[in-house]
């Protein structure tokens, strides 16, 4: 079923969490919010799922509006960070909990309920734990029953609030891979909050990127990375090198290096920032052509690529990642000094609203 | 047992010591009086004891105290847990105050509750008054006898489970809900079962410690015999004639009886630790 939000706000006394929000979910689609915590992203998945009331603005679940419909009818699955199981309760009857408090004429048959509820377990491959109580599983097998009790309702919408956010970090993976192919099994519209980028790109169809309770970017993972809209999307997923600089008419200059970009054309010698992510920097020992020079300080060379971490002039660190192989043949020992160009930037202007450099 | 006896190379040092100060401290403070009135008992005799037990005054007066204790325990087990659940789900203005208020029964000497109930109570008492020209007459009846273990034994129930309560995640009500769970469906399959334990331990706290009432109760309940005259009161009267056997007698009785009801206790408060995932 498709989701559609259409200008939410939503106060929680001096504090905007959601600044008038809006966005379309397609029927089927596994989305990803991320952003920083109190970004509003979970408030946001609350509302959608009706845990809390908006202050203005409309959910519409399949075109039909839904703003008012209470928690209970909504049909939403929502699993929660902490798992929220009921630990009073077998694994069974917590994953029977959703079926047995239908009323009385809706009510699956014992029989009934036993099977989809064992089915359930099967999916999520733990069976064998039916009998066991919530306080004798570890974190993982907590969030895979919780996720069978939610499903166990058939609901239309899949709600996952930080599902992996309290696993360790082997655990998330496996389970990140194993959300994805149950999803690509079961074609339920899902959304997915996370403060974690590598998740929100990996698992994702569309990422939706929100800060300050704005949304900043909607898009493909691949295309969120490859094009990030804003600043803040840029710094936020994943490292980055800023160099200020200036664009004129579709030229970028920072100190002696010049480039020309295809876009900013009508920039009338603005200021600007280039991000430059660590392994679209490419190491030199030449000064031809370079963006910036610096000391080694730092050469991290623990997997596959080699971070090297230079110093500049004025103090501001330069990472770059490059292979093994190109660490090699330039043979740099800390202390050496080295030129590093960029195969890519992205650019943006310090508009007039004096727009900063996002720390994070 | 071996195993937890010898564990040499422990991490927490001094077992030994501190094992063996337990054991004679709880000798001491607990086993040791109860030693003395069973000893004090077996020097009556079978005849005596049964003469002493049996007499139709002393089982009237056994009757009423744990028929008292368990009524106000189970108002208290009702009312406390509302007490509870307001003090921790609502905030409202005087909250603190309100909470404060739930500890003045452990507070106040039982002596000055047994005075203000029955003042508030009496026939031409403030709310006493009002109630008997309808045909209800709390002081000096088994209904006074109610109250007074209601008011001294309210804390218990409503400190245990307030913990509880507060410990009970908002995320499992909100669970419950997506799953479609009506309110009546959440409180019956979800926060009861939850609280349960804790509501057995306070019940169970508020009914040993209403058994033993004695300074709030002996005002209000007027001592009738037969009607109104509880177990600890016969206990009394029987030292103030000089029958210390007698008294131990009926104490021993009341012993008995009362660990007969915390050994079921506990056997449903373990039952119920197994169903919570033996943790």
């Amino acid at each position: 079923m498709s989701i559609e939000i259409r200008n939410i706000r939503k106060q929680f006394g001096q504090f905007t969490a959601l600044d008038n929000v809006s966005l379309d979910i397609a029927a089927g689609e596994l989305l990803a919010l991320l952003g920083p915590s109190g970004c509003g992203k979970t408030t946001l998945l609350r509302i959608i799922a009706g845990l809390e009331k908006p202050d203005a603005g409309q959910v519409l679940f399949g075109g039909a509006d839904a703003t008012h419909t209470h928690v209970a009818e909504r049909q939403v699955g929502f699993v929660f960070q902490h798992y929220a199981l009921f630990r009073h309760m077998t694994v069974f009857d917590n994953v029977a909990f959703g079926l047995s408090v239908k009323p009385r004429r809706e009510r699956p048959s014992p029989e009934e309920i036993r099977e989809r509820v064992m089915k359930l377990l099967k999916m999520v491959q733990l069976d064998w734990l039916a009998d066991a109580y919530p306080g004798q599983l570890s974190g993982g097998q907590r969030q895979r029953i919780a996720l069978a009790r939610s499903l166990a309702v058939e609901p239309k919408v899949l709600l996952l609030d930080e599902p992996f956010g309290a696993l360790d970090a082997k655990v998330r993976k496996d389970l990140r891979r194993w959300l994805r192919d149950l999803h690509n099994d079961m074609h339920i519209t899902s959304v997915f909050v996370t403060h974690d980028q590598e998740e929100a790109l990996e698992v994702s169809d569309r990422v939706v990127v929100m800060d300050h309770g704005h949304i900043e970017q909607v898009g493909r993972p691949d295309d969120i990375y490859e094009h990030p809209a804003t600043p803040f999307v840029t710094q936020f997923l994943g490292d980055v090198n800023l160099f200020h600089g200036r664009v004129d008419a579709g030229q970028l200059t920072i100190g002696s290096y010049a480039q020309a970009l295809s876009q900013h054309q009508d920039a009338d010698g603005d200021a600007a920032v280039a991000y430059v992510r660590p392994h679209d920097l490419d190491l030199s020992l030449q000064a031809d052509g370079a963006l910036a020079q610096g000391t080694v300080e730092h050469i991290h060379a623990v997997g596959p690529v080699v971070r090297v971490e230079l110093q500049q002039a004025d103090g501001h660190t330069i990472e770059a990642a490059v292979s093994k192989e190109r660490f090699r043949a330039l043979g740099i020992v800390p202390g050496d000094t080295v030129y590093v160009t960029p195969r890519k930037l992205a650019v943006f202007l310090k508009d007039a609203a004096g727009q900063q450099d996002y720390v994070i | 047992m071996s195993n937890i006896l010898n564990l040499r190379h422990s991490v927490l040092p001094g077992f030994r010591l501190s094992f063996g100060i337990t054991l004679f401290w709880l000798a001491l403070i607990v086993l040791l009086p109860f030693a003395a009135l069973v000893y004090s008992t077996i020097g009556m005799g079978w005849d005596g004891f049964a003469a002493a037990v049996s007499s139709e005054r002393v089982l009237a007066a056994i009757r009423l105290s744990f028929a008292t204790a368990g009524l106000s325990a189970i108002i208290n087990l009702v009312f406390g847990f509302l007490v509870a659940w307001v003090l921790v789900r609502y905030p409202f203005p005087g909250k603190r105050l309100v909470d404060a208020l739930v500890d003045l029964p452990f507070a106040l000497p039982t002596a000055v509750a047994g005075i203000a109930l029955t003042t508030l109570y009496a026939p031409n008492g403030w709310i006493g008054q009002y109630l008997v020209p309808l045909g209800i007459k709390v002081s000096f009846t088994p209904l006074g006898i109610i109250v007074a273990l209601t008011f001294i034994g309210l804390p218990f129930v409503v400190r245990t489970v307030q913990p509880v309560l507060e410990d009970l995640e908002k995320e499992l009500e909100e669970a419950a809900t997506c799953l479609g769970a009506s309110r009546w469906d959440i409180f019956r399959r979800v926060i009861f079962p939850a609280t349960l334990p804790s509501l057995i331990t306070g019940g169970t706290m508020a009914f040993a410690r209403a058994t033993g009432e004695y300074g709030s109760v002996i005002f209000i309940a007027g001592n009738i015999p037969m009607v109104s005259e509880i177990a600890p009161l016969i206990i009394v009267s029987k030292l103030d004639q000089f029958d210390q056997q007698g008294a131990t007698a009926v104490a021993l009785v009341m012993l008995g009886i009362s660990f007969v009801f915390l050994l079921v206790i506990n056997l449903i408060q373990w039952w119920a630790a197994r169903r919570h995932g033996a943790r």
